[in-house]
């Protein structure tokens, strides 16, 4: 059902309109009240009044996780505090959370997209929606819930984990939307089984499932094993959080609610904008966001766009699934991992270095991926007792196991093994490289 | 007596040790006795040196990871038992525990070899040497 015709069918050219008057609104605003983004445009040499088309936002400046960072907790925040009415935040891979503050106009829109997103994944007001997502300082809880009310939905706000009164409830309550993430929804799936119950018996038919990469096969399988259609919906706390872009049930995409949020693609190396079709890294400026408006917001996701009015005669742009990312995560064995947790696991071991390597080993096509993570011995760790350094070796191991969730083998290496760069090190290199 | 002992890290790779001993013999620093201990991944030779400051600076100039640590030294008879009766038996009895040591031969005298080790409680041990008369 297309919950919001006006906008999610307009002409390209209206909405393009629409975008721009919205963004010069936005720039002007930033520019005028938040010292960061003043900075960073002077930097380019760049004013709000350079922005006369949709073309122009090129000459904008990016601003990345780490601006959040070096701003946090409020420095982005373009109202007064006291205008806030809520905050998000999510854990981040280094260090400090991400702080995003809502006005209650942010909230009063984003429960508009979240509806609007619920919606367009096929969900109506006569569904029964159980929230598996997380409550709390994560978007995931929040945003689904508001957005299913706003809906008329009845919603059934189990939050995550405890799988058992989950299924309960899914059975004795009649749901029939189950929102959660994909990897969840599976867990699910084995639990239910092993309560001898059969999820495609139930009334569950939908399943709007997101906050994490996943691929087409899992969705097959999810699809398979718990009887429903199950949807890709997309968001990022810095941006909003879920309601960015959803699929409609044609699976051809998720799109992207353009009225509020203005996307580009860009080449992650050169930072060149890129034309549709071209895969690149999803960039977004949020253009009806009060608190926290951002400019510019490099995802790290990489995606393709497509402008093709869809099936379904939504006009938004789609974008494809995310098929990885552009900073240094790596998937090893299945497992997502950044060198920031390894990084976290070192500097926690008392005179440990943070200087270290990860070596991935994808050689072997019938064996799986090796992981080996070296670590430079400082004189802080080392130890004349061949007990000891073995000890070291046999912590870092048991607890980047429990970090990363895979198992890692620890090389220590002597000081200056690893060679170091100018500027961003290079932290991960292929076996076949050595 | 206690003796300083420089260990360092190195990784068990060729030409490493050889590296070691490059930075010694710059310095002109003579090697009085040497153990390695290994895994096959990295292994900590540890050494005796007439001078162990000298040898820990033009180590640590080379780059490499080292340290010092005090140990005791022990004369013993150079004869079956020697070690034994002179070091392993009273240190056992005392309730010291030895977490390596090495010996050599040769330079102490006749029929007298050295050894040097790492007990647990340096203190106690070192007045069970006393009080043997093995203490050199």
């Amino acid at each position: 059902m297309i919950r919001d015709p006006e906008h999610e069918t307009m002409p390209r050219p209206e909405l393009e309109k629409l975008q721009l008057e919205r963004l010069k609104v936005k720039v002007r605003e930033v520019y005028d009240r938040v010292p960061f983004y003043r900075r960073a445009f002077k930097e380019k040499g760049v004013t709000p009044d350079d922005i006369q088309t949709l073309a122009d936002l090129t000459k904008l400046p990016f601003t990345s996780k780490l601006d959040f960072r070096d701003n946090y907790p409020y420095g982005l925040m373009a109202v007064p505090l006291e205008q806030a009415v809520r905050i998000h935040s999510s854990s981040g891979t280094t260090g400090k959370p991400i702080i995003v503050p809502y006005t209650q106009g942010d909230v009063d829109t984003w429960a508009e997209v979240m509806a609007r997103t619920l919606a367009t994944a096929g969900t109506t007001k006569d569904d029964v929606l159980q929230n598996a997502y997380g409550y709390g300082l994560f978007t995931g809880g929040l945003g689904f819930h508001d957005g299913a009310e706003r809906l008329g939905a009845l919603v059934i706000p189990t939050s995550s984990g405890n799988t058992k009164r989950q299924i309960l409830l899914l059975q004795d309550l009649g749901t029939t939307v189950i929102t959660c993430t994909p990897s969840y929804a599976l867990i699910l799936h084995e639990t239910a089984r092993d309560m001898g119950i059969d999820l495609r018996d139930t009334r569950l038919r939908l399943g709007v499932l997101g906050a994490e990469p996943w691929s087409e096969q899992m969705r097959e399988d999810i699809e398979e094993r718990l009887g429903i259609m199950a949807i890709n919906v997309y968001g990022l706390t810095e941006v909003i959080g879920p309601g960015v872009s959803v699929e409609c049930p044609h699976k051809c995409g998720m799109h992207i609610a353009e009225d509020h949020f203005l996307v580009e693609a860009i080449d992650p190396e050169t930072g060149e904008q890129l034309p549709y079709g071209e895969a690149g890294e999803l960039v977004v400026t949020t253009l009806t966001k009060e608190a926290q408006p951002v400019i510019r917001f490099r995802t790290r996701d990489i995606i393709s766009l497509n402008p093709e009015p869809c099936e379904c005669g939504r006009t938004m742009v789609r974008m494809s699934r995310v098929t990885g990312r552009s900073d240094d995560m790596l998937i090893v064995r299945g497992v997502n991992v950044f060198p920031s947790q390894i990084e976290s696991v070192l500097l926690d071991v008392e005179g440990v270095e943070p200087h270290y390597l990860i070596v991935v080993d994808r050689q072997h096509a019938f064996k799986s991926d090796e992981l080996e993570i070296w670590v430079e011995v400082s004189e802080g760790v080392f130890s004349d007792e061949m007990q000891k350094m073995e000890g070291l070796e046999k912590r870092l191991r048991s607890e980047m196991d429990s970090v990363l969730g895979i198992a890692a083998r620890i090389k220590l290496v002597e000081p200056r093994t690893i060679e170091r760069t100018e500027g961003k090190a290079k932290r991960v290199i292929d076996r076949s490289e050595l | 007596m206690r003796i300083k002992q420089v260990s360092v890290f190195v990784e068990n790779e060729s030409g490493r040790l050889e590296a070691i001993l490059e930075a010694l013999q710059r310095e002109k620093i003579s090697i009085r006795a040497l153990s390695v201990s290994d895994t096959a991944e990295f292994g900590i030779a540890r050494m005796i040196l007439d001078n162990p400051d000298e040898g820990l600076k033009a180590l640590r100039q080379d780059g490499f990871t080292t340290r010092i640590d005090w140990m005791l030294s022990a004369q013993i008879p150079d004869v079956p038992g020697g070690l034994l009766n002179s070091v392993a038996k009273p240190m056992a009895k005392a309730g010291i525990n030895i977490k390596y040591f090495y010996a050599f031969i040769g330079q102490v005298g006749e029929n007298k070899a050295m050894v040097v080790f790492k007990p647990d409680d340096i203190e106690k041990a070192e007045e069970v040497l006393k009080s043997l008369s093995v203490g050199s």
